[in-house]
């Protein structure tokens, strides 16, 4: 045995990524089958389910346009209530899909190929969901044009320096861009869809939207570059929304919200509920549709050492903003934290750090990592956590302000309940209809990973093994 | 595989593209010249119930705008005269006239004449009449030459930027106060250096937040 031959033995190879010794025409038929075959009927029941839900949140929505947001909860000092709540939590939602798609195609991880695309579809869904909340709760929505700066009578521009309008630049840059990015990537699946396709109908609709795609080898060069592109342009938006999210709260004055460490400490949450969100919806997805050789349980296990990495980055956060409200000796500042593990909204702080910190500590245990009901149930609590964070933050910080003589405690109406559960009814409606109509892995790029689309396959494979380390 | 899009269809995306461009720039033409209150509003001029002609009263007879609009200088309103004060006159001259007849109903009845609002700004916005008198600015700067209009017309958008406008630069618009019921009064050669001195005076700094006129 020579040196080489040797070295090559003890390098360590990753099993494959994709499982069950797929060809490419295999992977093309697993994946773009599911949109081609009949619609189940599960589908339609969870459809008329999510959209009954989308139809409420319309209901909601056009009582509080009719009433005001009186309907609500908020009252003075509370004025930020579940809006607002929820914005941040379907913000933060929607960063695993551009972490995914955006930063670990840059470090070049190849396991992202089995999630991205429909983690993608997924920050889509959760930014619209997200872009409502901000749209209503200014309460006079003929009014929200003024959000943007347009020229209009009144010669009235927002103002710059408000954290207010940054962010609904970086949400709508971020929507942009990841809109972009998603259908991109989806311009060659698109085309097989397209060449697939039987009636005439599908056969246009797959046409327009693949804009003509051939796949030839100047398409791939411009595809690729464009790719490369997008993903460099996106991988700061990853880090900036949630941290613009974030000057929100920690550019006002008030004690809990005026804090340094907010940035990365809400970028690190972000990223932690969306890929919680990304296991629960890849869970149910790769179980339904019998993607179980794709999606498999290596690449769950990555997303739940990101989980776990992020969960104790929130962790530590959480604990920081304590030491430096006892390190600051600002009674204040002081009040704000023991207030809120100890005040009127302990509940709410105690859920959120059970959910947060303690229980993403489980994946510690390579068993529980993966294993497929365990980290499902993990990934709910933490969807669950994340919530009640931002429900701490804006709540708690808010009911018990600067004059003692105006805390009150908030508790949210029926209308607040609705609005937040019709988000859900509107997400799912958007992704039921994604799984329903496009191909919900990229098949492009899943076969990018096999080990057949590697160029030396041939002369390292099971055809030539004799001419090993030549190539 | 036969082709599902004929070749025209190569051209499409340009097309798209400029149909696009051009529709949203006629959009934002159609709203920007059509939306706004200088389309909207100005030339607003109904018909109203006395025939009663600004140019001939306060332009050929010279009376001053304050000898019907009294409180235009102590009052947030300049107020709608009373019959009483058409009658001042018209109990001796044009007594039988046919345009004046709803103005003896009136004076008999004592029900006012329902003249139709002109300058109507929103509710939401705090016009003082006397606030903007008093620091100078006069009637023609808001409702142009009354004086020379056979029926009142607006002649200004009254729009908040139009607002703005004068509350950021002022300077032309300020007089001395007993030249603010004048029409014909054009400012001086020195009106910089004067605007200066009557916003010294008068402690003129008209307001540009919010709570200035939504309160």
């Amino acid at each position: 045995m020579s040196i080489s031959e040797k070295r090559e033995k003890q390098v360590y190879t990753d099993p494959p990524l994709i499982q069950g010794d797929p060809t490419f025409h295999s992977i093309t038929e697993d994946i773009s089958v599911i949109p081609e075959k009949k619609t189940p009927t599960w589908w339609y029941i969870a459809f008329a389910v999510s959209f009954s839900g989308m139809l409420m949140l319309l209901g909601m929505i056009g009582y509080l346009v009719w009433e005001g947001t009186g309907i609500w909860g908020l009252n003075v000092p509370v004025g930020w209530g579940w809006a607002i709540v929820n914005f941040v939590f379907w913000v933060g939602i929607g960063h695993a899909g551009t972490l995914i798609s955006a930063i670990l195609f840059l470090l070049r991880q190849r396991w992202r190929t089995s999630i991205n695309r429909f983690a993608e579809a997924m920050t889509i869904f959760a930014v619209i969901c997200a872009l409502v909340f901000p749209g209503i709760h200014v309460g006079r929505i003929w009014a929200a044009y003024w959000m943007f700066p347009l020229p209009n009578q009144m010669e009235m521009w927002p103002n710059f320096r408000s954290p207010l309008l940054w962010d609904v630049f970086a949400v709508s840059s971020y929507f942009t861009v990841s809109l972009l990015f998603w259908f991109t990537g989806l311009i060659p699946d698109l085309a097989t869809l397209r060449d697939r396709a039987k009636g005439r109908i599908k056969k246009i609709v797959y046409g327009v939207l693949s804009c003509g795609w051939r796949g030839g080898n100047r398409q791939w060069k411009h595809y690729e570059m464009a790719y490369l592109i997008l993903a460099g342009l996106s991988t700061p938006l990853v880090l900036s929304v949630h941290s613009i999210v974030s000057t929100d709260f920690a550019t006002s004055l008030l004690p809990g919200w005026h804090t340094t460490i907010f940035p990365p400490y809400f970028v690190a949450g972000a990223i932690f509920s969306g890929f919680a969100m990304v296991v629960t919806l890849s869970i149910l997805a790769r179980k339904i549709f019998k993607l179980e050789h794709i999606i498999t349980v290596r690449h769950l296990e990555f997303m739940n050492k990101i989980i776990m990495v992020t969960g104790m980055m929130v962790g530590y956060a959480y604990s920081t903003e304590f030491f430096i409200a006892w390190y600051s000796g600002n009674e204040y500042e002081s009040f704000a934290f023991l207030n809120r593990a100890f005040g009127p909204y302990a509940w709410a702080y105690w859920i959120m750090i059970s959910c947060n910190v303690f229980v993403p500590q489980l994946f510690w245990f390579k068993k529980i990592r993966t294993s497929i009901v365990p980290m499902f149930i993990i990934s709910i609590f933490i969807n669950i956590g994340m919530w009640f964070e931002r429900f701490v933050i804006v709540i708690s910080s808010l009911a018990n302000d600067f004059l003692p003589s105006s805390w009150d405690y908030y508790s949210p109406t029926i209308w607040d309940i609705g609005t937040f559960i019709g988000s859900f009814g509107l997400f799912f409606t958007l992704f039921l209809l994604f799984l329903r109509f496009l191909p919900m892995i990229s098949i492009t790029e899943v076969k990018g990973v096999l080990p057949q689309a590697d160029p030396h396959f041939h002369h390292n494979g099971k055809d030539n093994g004799k001419a090993g380390g030549q190539g | 595989m036969a082709q599902i899009f004929p070749k025209w269809t190569n051209n499409t995306p340009p097309i798209i593209a400029a149909v696009v461009l051009f529709g949203a720039v006629m959009a934002v033409g159609f709203v920007w010249y059509y939306g706004s209150p200088e389309y909207t509003d100005v030339g607003y001029r109904p018909i109203q119930p006395v025939q009663y002609s600004h140019k001939l009263h306060a332009g050929d007879f010279g009376f001053d705008c304050r000898y019907c609009h009294t409180s235009v200088e102590v009052s947030t309103v300049s107020s709608i005269p009373p019959t009483n004060t058409c009658m001042n006159c018209h109990k001796i001259i044009l007594t039988n006239s046919e345009k004046l007849h709803p103005v003896r109903e009136s004076y008999t009845s004592g029900m006012p004449i329902e003249w139709k609002r002109i300058h109507d700004l929103p509710d939401y916005a705090y016009f003082n009449h006397s606030a903007h008198t008093r620091a100078g600015v006069g009637c023609f700067s808001c409702h142009g030459n009354v004086a020379g209009m056979e029926v009142v017309t607006q002649v200004e958008p009254l729009s908040m930027g139009w607002c703005l406008d004068c509350h950021r630069e002022p300077d032309q618009h300020l007089r001395p106060l007993s030249e603010i019921t004048n029409m014909k009064w054009t400012p001086p050669e020195n009106q910089a250096e004067l605007a200066l001195k009557y916003k010294m005076e008068r402690n003129i700094s008209p307001p540009v937040d919010c709570s200035g006129c939504h309160r």
